[in-house]
């Protein structure tokens, strides 16, 4: 039965293409595609102010409404800010280790490093992010306990508490690519470097950098785009400070095309961000 | 370059793909909109069998089997007796209830004054057939047939019960113990940081409640109707009280948590989270401050789209009758809407305590209800501003 299907296959290029692509096409077109067209169609629609339903009629009110209010101005700004922040700390953090498994720790206790890394996604989001709740709590959080007698007090919740949050929950995400990425690099290259009288700090500017670029960029990607589309962690250590996400779930039960509105922000950002990876070429190389 | 080609076709056909989804989109979904008049939706004539289960949309504590505490439980005998299996969602705001309504997945919902219009406006609930719910003779009267519960004569749901928002505080930090509702609109509290406020759109009304009573120039009459000047001074005050905020609350568990941690010391907070928190052992009051309070008066109502409607009928049959309601009452901390219920609350004095038939007590305490454009304290002068311009407001004060 099985084998006489092979053949078939084997005989009709063209059946055997549509059997393959069949799933991954409906998936990306129907679920994925689909669901941004029906956002984007959403955003341009409005609702009966009483009862709440949607009036499939096409207008710009949303989009005005958001451009002309400067609480969304801020909104996008302070969102901006929190994931440029995310993924630049999550770099900092993630090259030295992902260089230190890498290169510098034996093959033995690499892969326990690799394990160890992330271990932090095998437990759930919520439970990680109400345990910074506790943590952060400000007169009697582990941190004011911990770091109090050298005079560094909780910052509470708000901004710094979110980014805190975020960088830890998407450091996995930053530190894999990269680790790959470094693994892929020959170690000749360099103690070549060294060899021609390079320092270190000049060779991971010259040589190492330029070549892990492509992973820095896709880990990036990952920070940056989980960051901006984040409400939760907003919602629990971001005291009265709001996110894009949060704006969106805000109004989703309410007002759903101006949800819609919003959520076209994070989709425009991104796609103008893999628009500037795209023109440094990292994207072929990835 | 034959690679280049190819993947240009590819995307031109995901293009046209993506279009047609687009197109289909936009079509499919037919028009439902509803100005004017109450969409006719059938209301239910007999009952039938059970259909084994039944899909709820309530608030938290109203809907207990025993799991929150083991000794408050009036599910588990219902789903003995009848054989519907209760599933509960719990929604934290009247727009999480309304916007869950409109999914077509639940067949009744516990909606306050605020949600219930909307429901019946939108085409969302079903008349009630009051005829097959024996236990809605013993409702009081002042309860049935309200303005937030009817349209025209016709019932669209169960009186549940009604309480009053209530201002929180920690007995042992907040001293002197507050009496009013300008502790939380005072910009020089010495609690700064550490005060909460409800988050919906329909905390402008505890604002305009309070400047009703304080700013009587304003002429507000009814937190509900607010004309444009009056909006503006609820949502200046609430700018005001901004700095003031730690945290709002939609997440009653959070809420909680905070009281308890101390994160939270004073502002607006409903009386089950109290109980819940001296439960764990935090010393916390509320009360109703001098100002009056906003509040709720509940009704359970059956989707339009029900597709457990007799189990939905069993239910409504069953949290109206005297001991669940009394049951609900005293767990929430509200005065229950059935008068049989007074005498099987565990504490006797809990329908006095929560003045279930003190008409006076209510005076001053004002139901949520859904602002419209026609003002619904009476004025026929004036526009009043619509609840959509209110969930504006308040996302654009959220998020500045």
């Amino acid at each position: 039965m099985l084998d006489s299907l092979a053949t078939t296959m084997h005989k009709k290029p063209r059946l055997r293409l549509i059997a393959l692509l069949t799933a991954p096409v409906l998936w990306l077109v129907v679920a994925y595609l689909g669901a941004l067209a029906t956002l984007l169609v959403t955003a341009f629609f409005t609702i009966d102010s009483f009862t709440g339903n949607v009036i499939q009629q096409f207008n710009l009110n949303n989009f005005q409404d958001m451009f002309t209010d400067a609480a969304y101005k801020n909104v996008v700004l302070r969102t901006l800010g929190i994931a440029i922040a995310v993924t630049l700390i999550c770099s900092i953090l993630a090259i030295p280790m992902a260089f230190y498994m890498a290169k510098v720790a034996k093959p033995r206790s690499q892969k326990v490093l690799v394990a160890l890394v992330l271990t932090p996604l095998w437990a759930s989001y919520l439970v990680k992010i109400y345990a910074w709740r506790s943590m952060l709590e400000p007169g009697n959080g582990v941190i004011d306990w911990l770091l109090g007698p050298i005079g560094i007090s909780s910052p509470g919740f708000g901004g710094p508490a979110i980014i805190i949050g975020l960088s830890y929950l998407w450091l996995p995400y930053m530190i894999l690519p990269i680790y790959a990425g470094l693994e892929r690099l020959p170690n000749n290259l360099l103690d070549a470097s060294g060899d021609l009288g390079a320092h270190n700090w000049y060779t991971f500017r010259k040589v190492i950098l330029p070549l892990i670029f492509p992973s820095l960029v896709a880990g990036s990607m990952f920070t940056f785009s989980l960051s901006l589309g984040d409400y939760i962690t907003a919602q629990i250590i971001g005291g009265k400070l709001q996110m894009l996400g949060n704006v969106v779930y805000q109004n989703f039960s309410i007002n759903l095309p101006f949800a819609a509105t919003i959520a076209t922000i994070p989709v425009t950002i991104m796609a103008i961000y893999l628009w500037l990876v795209r023109r440094t070429g990292a994207l072929a190389s990835m | 370059m034959e690679v280049q080609m190819h993947k240009k076709r590819l995307f031109s056909q995901i293009a046209a793909a993506s279009v047609a989804v687009l197109i289909l989109a936009g079509c499919s979904s037919s028009s439902d909109s509803a100005s004017g008049g109450v969409p006719k939706v059938d209301m239910m004539k007999e009952l039938g069998a059970g259909e084994g289960q039944v899909n709820i949309v309530a608030w938290a504590g109203y809907v207990e089997n025993g799991s929150t505490d083991p000794k408050v439980d009036w599910v588990t005998g219902f789903e003995k007796e009848t054989g519907c299996k209760v599933n509960v969602k719990n929604g934290a705001t009247s727009d999480d209830m309304v916007a869950l309504m409109k999914t077509g997945e639940y067949d009744v919902v516990s909606a306050s004054g605020d949600a219930s219009l909307r429901l019946i406006y939108g085409g969302d609930v079903a008349p009630v057939n009051t005829d097959l719910i024996p236990n809605y003779a013993d409702i009081f009267d002042n309860l049935k047939m309200q303005q937030w519960n009817s349209v025209d004569g016709v019932a669209y749901g169960i009186p549940h019960g009604r309480g009053a928002n209530l201002l929180a505080y920690r007995t042992d930090i907040v001293k002197p113990a507050p009496t009013s509702w300008g502790s939380v609109f005072d910009t020089n509290s010495p609690y700064k940081g550490k005060i909460t406020a409800y988050d919906s759109p329909i905390y402008l009304a505890d604002a305009a409640l309070y400047l009703m009573k304080t700013k009587p120039e304003l002429g507000i009459k009814y937190p509900y109707a607010l004309d444009q000047t009056q909006f503006d001074a609820a949502v200046e005050l609430l700018k005001a009280q901004k700095p003031l905020i730690g945290e709002y609350w939609g997440d009653y568990l959070k809420h909680v948590a905070s009281l308890k941690s101390g994160g939270t010391v004073l502002g607006t907070t409903w009386q089950v989270n109290i109980n819940l928190a001296k439960g764990e052992g935090t010393k916390v009051e509320g009360i109703k401050p001098v100002e009056g309070s906003t509040g709720w008066s509940d009704t359970w109502m059956i989707s339009s789209k029900a597709k457990n409607p007799n189990c939905a009928y069993l239910w409504m049959n069953h949290i109206a009758s005297p001991a669940a309601n009394a049951g609900v009452a005293e767990w929430f901390g509200e005065a229950p809407s059935n008068a049989k219920s007074c005498d099987l609350t565990a504490d006797k004095n809990h329908c006095a305590t929560f003045h279930a038939a003190d008409d006076a007590y209510w005076k001053d305490v004002y139901y949520w209800n859904t602002p419209t454009e026609a003002c619904l304290d009476g004025r026929t002068d004036v526009k009043c501003v619509p609840y959509a311009e209110w969930v504006k407001a308040w996302s654009s004060l959220r998020n500045s």
